[in-house]
């Protein structure tokens, strides 16, 4: 118990210190942002001569870091500023030449990789998004901490889009032979709390595979060094990191994880709730001018980003005028399947109130729902949306509004 | 299109060891595992409790082993603790929802009677995890159960007995079908 005791305050120590000090251990930025003063957001015009810089929250059981979405463009996100959300108070130490990624249960060769295997392996290299279950979700729009960043950061900042390269997992799966009764994988990870998510077997003969690099450099801690699963389009829990085990079954486990974190009854079903969300829907968020900034009058360049997880994104829309009018946004390439996509809308301001939204479709024609679809679909009154203490909800990916007054200040509208 | 038959039948020996290759190539990497060496990592225990180990535990001895090692985070009898609320309802009580705030955080709203056993045995206590013994595994499962009304205070737990506990909210989630491919028409909200 006493060690118990001692170790959480090393913990909380510990955090309260990296929190502090704007994480200056782990930051590759200098210079600027790294004292506690300036670790309250940014006011307006802060994106010049400003470092970017991820939010960042811990508790006890619990390390997010947010990506500034506000603060860089094009699509890629730099390794340092991906999102991360981490089920336990520490970051695994792996030593990679003792690390070894196991395949058993439903097949034929129950077979052990070392590092040096997999990257004798056929390789691929791809753009894709990965984003947390919980992203966007209506109870962190509430959140007043300073340390989380400007708010389109920390209300969808848990959503990241990286060039990852790896082995595909059906290589390793077909090297150890699938028996024909199998359905399902378990995968577990290497670090404290041994993450688990199940996958169904048709997805990981897909397009699954295991990530050593991201963005060219090998992963890093944050991200599960040495690998990670990389599960394109579906929700961040699948993504498991440290992966360490993956063990072949005929049905979904539920584990802990599964079971508890990322289901959330909903009112539409009875009180009951979605077994596995999977694929992320056709989503988009305007990154500038957004939330905590400031408008200026004449020539205005909208920009954010726009991703599905059910392939390429075809068009985004945008309205200045909450959503009674929409006009085409402009495309920016590169567009990769399963990956930010990059959007732009030239615009003047006249001074006059505003409410900027965008409006994603995908290559499936599948459009980006408003709140008030979301909330008949989910029998959720919009009422208590509104409320201080809203109902949880994931696979949240309704419309962002925000709010332009005539002084200029931008100010999240989803609920107001 | 002619085609001499002289040409073809080298042609055929050449063409099939790449066909081989194609179908099924040695990459010459991984090394084989025995059932020993899986029996020594493999812990991950199913919806059935089929890789559930030898052991037993009663609620009585899961209340010794919860005051030891788990009150310090998860508050005295798992209640108003510093993380996850563990336990609603009350003995002899279960809880049958709703499971919109914390009530979901215990083993009242898991669909499986194997899953509290599975995380607690691989991840818990989060100080040392792995670090319990099957027995005490099965007796701080036995010990949950009880204080959330979903076993009686004598019940054994073991790899026989958990598998077949009632769980309060076993028919509380709604599979997804079809797995995958995900149905195109199928709206992202469904």
């Amino acid at each position: 118990m006493d060690s118990n005791g001692s170790g959480r305050r090393r913990f909380l120590k510990q955090t309260a210190a990296m929190a502090g000090a704007g994480l200056a251990g782990s930051a590759v930025w200098s210079g600027k942002g790294q004292s506690a003063e300036t670790q309250a957001p940014p006011q307006a015009g802060h994106v010049h001569n400003e470092p970017p810089r991820r939010g960042a929250r811990y508790t006890i059981d619990h390390m997010t870091h947010y990506t500034p979405l506000q603060d860089y463009a094009g699509i890629i996100t730099p390794a340092s500023l991906h999102f991360m959300q981490q089920h336990s108070s520490e970051l695994p130490e792996i030593d990679a030449d003792q690390h070894r990624l196991t395949v058993h249960g439903m097949v034929d060769r129950p077979l052990s990789f070392s590092m040096d295997d997999l990257k004798r392996l056929p390789s691929v290299s791809r753009v894709h998004f990965v984003e947390c279950h919980a992203n966007s979700s209506p109870g962190i729009h509430d959140a007043d901490d300073p340390n989380m960043g400007l708010p389109v950061q920390f209300i969808h900042g848990m959503a990241s889009c990286s060039e990852w390269s790896g082995v595909p997992l059906s290589v390793l799966l077909n090297m150890a032979g699938v028996q024909k009764e199998a359905s399902w994988l378990v995968s577990e990870g290497g670090d404290a709390g041994k993450f688990t998510h199940t996958l169904p077997l048709a997805k990981a003969m897909d397009d699954v595979f295991v990530a050593y690099n991201q963005n060219g450099e090998p992963l890093r801690r944050e991200q599960g060094y040495p690998i990670r699963l990389l599960v394109p389009g579906w929700e961040g829990p699948f993504n498991v990191k440290y992966l360490k085990h993956i063990k072949v079954v005929d049905q979904p486990y539920m584990t802990w994880n599964e079971s508890m974190n990322h289901s959330v009854p909903r009112p539409d079903l009875g009180g009951k709730s979605r077994w596995y969300h999977f694929q992320w829907g056709p989503k988009s968020v305007i990154t500038r001018p957004s939330a905590g900034m400031e408008m200026r009058r004449g020539y205005v360049q909208i920009t954010g980003l726009a991703w599905s997880g059910a392939g390429m994104v075809k068009k985004v829309d945008i309205s200045i005028d909450g959503g009674r009018n929409w006009k085409e946004a402009k495309l920016q390439g590169p567009i990769h399947s399963k990956a930010h996509t990059r959007f732009t809308f030239d615009w003047a301001w006249d001074g006059q109130e505003a409410e900027l939204q965008s409006r994603c479709t995908d290559e499936t024609g599948d459009i980006q729902p408003s709140l008030a679809e979301l909330s008949k679909h989910w029998d959720t009154p919009l009422e208590e949306w509104r409320k201080a203490n809203k109902p949880r909800a994931i696979h949240f990916n309704a419309i962002q509004p925000w709010k332009v007054a005539r002084d200029g200040r931008i100010t999240d509208a989803m609920f107001s | 299109m002619r085609c001499s038959l002289k040409l073809l039948v080298p042609a055929m020996i050449l063409a099939a060891p790449l066909a081989a290759l194609a179908a099924a190539p040695n990459y010459n990497v991984g090394t084989p595992l025995s059932q020993q060496e899986i029996q020594g990592f493999d812990r991950i225990i199913g919806p059935e409790g089929k890789e559930l180990p030898p052991g037993r535990g009663t609620s009585k001895e899961g209340a010794e082993i919860f005051a030891k090692r788990c009150e310090v985070c998860h508050g005295k009898n798992g209640q108003n603790g510093i993380v996850r609320r563990l336990v609603v309802g009350s003995p002899g009580k279960p809880y049958r929802g709703n499971f919109y705030g914390s009530e979901a955080n215990g083993p009242s709203y898991y669909p499986y009677p194997t899953i509290a056993w599975d995380y607690i045995n691989r991840a818990m206590p989060a100080s040392n995890p792995g670090s319990l013994k099957p027995d005490e595994v099965y007796a701080l499962v036995a010990f949950l159960y009880y204080q959330n009304g979903i076993i009686n205070e004598n019940d054994v737990m073991d790899a026989k007995t958990l598998p077949k506990v009632e769980m309060p909210n076993k028919n509380g989630f709604v599979p997804a079908k079809p797995v995958y491919p995900i149905d195109p028409k199928q709206p992202s909200w469904y």
